[in-house]
């Protein structure tokens, strides 16, 4: 490969953090090219932080990161849009932005003349677009609609409009923000398609996107940039890799947090786990006819006569390692921790599973499973261990509960606690049984990648 | 900069096309559609005589016709002020562009002064008509100065645009400020009366630039005799080459800053 098509040497933005401004100023301003006076520190907004990459011509490249992480910020740069703070960033060739689709037309003029205008905009001459424009509204599915106003298309067909005329422009290095949602499946994969071309063709493309698997698919190589830092370059699946593992964890400790709020407010158990608090609200008196129509239909809360304790509800892998986040088909142990502060001679363990809207997805009790209660006391703990979790990508809520035989709760923990799956494999449904696929001659794959 | 105004001619065909989609979209979905061009001088033309020739009559005396010689200026007038009055706030209107899409800026002000001067130039054949109507013929042979006033009017226009809108930009109080200063300037420029009748005034008359355009088009257009005010347009011609330079090296100096104060 040649000489990068894009380069961004220890570029910084920086942003006004506040409407409010302060005028330096007319000279300074005029010297600064802004009027703004130099803000300290704490006013501003770093969105990127001495950022160095390059892209190599007729590579396609991928940027990723979570929201705010400045990935726009980067793509705005390299468009000319803004200007560094800091840094210096060099194109070479003709760039034709796909980041604001139709950002150029006007409501009330007809599709027609707004692909010329915005055809001339983004840097076409009037005979370049006379030669494209079938092949624009073509490519937009507009044919009939072309001689109506704009105003009256619908957001897909704006967008389907100003995606193909931005990537008709033809240009030498092609930058694209989250635009791929624009239209339904057949229209996405007519972009791809459009992108493999410019590819084959061996022009340049900075695409910015939140969908992972586009990136490993597609891109020659990536960059993971974070609060407006640089994290990881190169290799896309390398890099996809160790962003999802970020995400990861950051999804735990969020899990967590929440997780503990709610049992805050519904009144008891401490953050801590396992290590009950002096200071334990004491669960409210029983409410069994609540619990016995409304267990599929309540919110979290917790509630119970207050014999028997749930002082903990831990997730572990299954050497005993606390998580919150799980890949299908795992083993899971769901460790409660009892305290059960007179003896009990009448007790059954409870635990239901329910999707993140509320679907139950699996319920059990030990009174079910035929273990006859003889005899609890003291601080103990109980193990649910499930060999394999299958089930598929989500969000898991569960229920936790120690009551009578008859249901009268002691302690009953509604969706309080929450639980991760995460799965390589984007399939749909709840339950993922394990399986697998046989087929007779005549039916051939392509080997796997 | 100077590279940036050879760009500026590049995008011709970008400001020919805008103004063209300017001119559309106005009266699109109104009854009476491009009309109104002619409709709206045609209204101001009559509440001013109505005003001036009816009910304040006592003042017009020496420059009859009065419709005629207030619409030679007023025409023009018109142009400016709306011209003004959109272009200062086209940067902030036109946004979207300048944040989302590598777009020049100075188009913006630059369209807009050119749509108002499509709309001045269709308000043209009404004075036409109220000049065969009034039998008030023009000396033929000062007919190119016209040429040149219109020039130096765009030239001034677009200095003064160029220089408000950027400031506009960082001081939303511009906007406001100008359209009142706009009917100040308006009262103040002999436009609805003749400087001539006001000699004591007239220092403070050639201070005003718009004194100079406004006095050429009724020379030219209304008054006989040899055009006489030529050097002080020529003047305001080469104040204004120098307004507009130095009105663009201040654009081009607060043009990076558009993207994130727009």
């Amino acid at each position: 490969m040649s000489s990068p098509a894009i380069t961004l040497t220890n570029v910084s933005k920086t942003y006004r953090r506040y409407g409010g401004r302060q005028f330096s100023t007319l000279k300074s301003a005029l010297l600064s090219g802004d009027l703004v006076r130099h803000l300290r520190p704490e006013e501003t907004f770093q969105a990127l932080k001495h950022v160095s990459f390059s892209v190599p011509k007729g590579c396609t490249y991928g940027v990723v990161g979570r929201n705010g992480s400045g990935k726009s910020t980067a793509l705005k740069l390299v468009a000319g849009i803004t200007k560094p703070t800091e840094g210096k960033v060099a194109v070479e060739g003709r760039i034709s932005a796909l980041i604001e689709l139709g950002a150029g037309f006007h409501p009330e003029i007809s599709g027609r003349e707004n692909v010329f205008i915005n055809g001339i905009m983004l840097g076409l001459s009037k005979k370049e677009i006379h030669k494209r424009f079938d092949e624009i509204v073509e490519f937009a599915e507009l044919t009939e609609f072309i001689d109506a106003p704009v105003k009256t298309y619908s957001s897909g067909m704006y967008m389907r409009l100003g995606f193909a005329v931005a990537i008709h422009v033809d240009p030498d290095v092609l930058l694209v923000d989250e635009v791929l949602a624009v239209g339904d499946e057949g229209f996405t994969h007519k972009c791809l398609d459009k992108f493999g071309e410019f590819k084959r063709r061996g022009k340049t493309i900075l695409l910015v996107t939140h969908s992972l698997g586009l990136v490993e698919r597609f891109c020659d190589e990536a960059v993971w940039l974070d609060a407006g830092e640089k994290k990881a370059e190169g290799d896309p699946t390398r890099v996809v890799g160790t962003y999802v593992t970020d995400v990861a964890r950051q999804e735990e400790r969020f899990l967590k947090a929440a997780d503990e709020k709610a049992r805050l407010e519904a009144g008891g158990l401490e953050g801590s786990e396992g290590v009950p608090s002096e200071a334990l609200a004491k669960p409210g008196p029983v409410d069994a006819t609540a619990v016995s129509t409304d267990m599929n239909r309540a919110g979290e809360g917790r509630w119970g006569s207050g014999g028997v304790e749930i002082t903990s509800v831990a997730f572990e892998t299954a050497d005993g390692q606390p998580t919150q986040v799980f890949h299908t088909g795992e083993p899971m142990r769901v460790t409660l921790g009892i305290r059960a502060a007179a003896p009990v001679r009448d007790f059954v363990f409870g635990i239901g599973i329910f999707t993140a809207d509320g679907v139950s997805v699996y319920g059990t009790n030990t009174d079910l499973e035929e273990f006859e209660a003889d005899r609890l006391e003291g601080d103990v703990n109980v193990t649910m261990v499930i060999d394999s979790l299958d089930l598929v990508e989500g969000t898991y809520k569960l229920d936790v509960a120690v009551h009578k035989r008859d249901g009268a709760p002691y302690d009953y923990h509604r969706l309080l606690h929450t639980f991760r799956v995460k799965s390589r494999i984007k399939d749909v449904g709840i339950y993922r049984p394990k399986h697998s696929w046989e087929f007779s001659a005549g039916v051939k794959f392509k080997p796997l990648k | 900069m100077i590279d940036n105004l050879r760009n500026l001619v590049r995008y011709r065909g970008l400001i020919q096309s805008l103004v063209a989609r300017d001119l559309k979209a106005r009266y699109r979905g109104s009854f009476l559609g491009f009309f109104w061009s002619f409709v709206n001088p045609l209204m101001l033309l009559l509440i001013y005589s109505f005003v001036f020739a009816t009910i304040l009559q006592n003042r017009t005396e020496g420059i009859q016709p009065y419709a005629v010689f207030m619409f030679t200026a007023l025409l023009p007038w018109t142009w400016f002020q709306s011209s003004m009055n959109e272009a200062t706030g086209s940067l902030i209107s036109g946004g979207n562009l300048i944040k989302k899409v590598l777009f020049p800026a100075e188009v913006l002000p630059i369209v807009t002064i050119l749509s108002n001067m499509a709309h001045f130039l269709l308000g043209l054949p009404i004075l036409i008509l109220f000049m065969i109507y009034y039998g008030v013929t023009p000396d033929w042979t000062e007919l190119p100065w016209f040429l040149v006033v219109l020039l130096v009017q765009f030239i001034f226009t677009t200095s003064l645009a160029l220089l408000l809108s950027a400031l506009a930009v960082h001081f939303r109080d511009v906007k406001d400020l100008v359209s009142n200063l706009l009917t100040f300037w308006f009262f103040t420029t002999p436009i609805i009366y003749s400087y001539q009748q006001y000699p004591q005034y007239k220092f403070y008359f050639d201070l005003n630039p718009f004194t100079h355009l406004a006095i050429s088009y009724q020379e030219i257009l209304f008054f006989d005799g040899p055009f006489g005010h030529k050097w002080w347009l020529l003047a305001l011609g080469g104040a204004s080459v120098v307004l507009f330079f130095a009105a663009y090296w201040v654009f081009d100096r607060l043009r990076d800053s558009f993207a994130e104060a727009v």
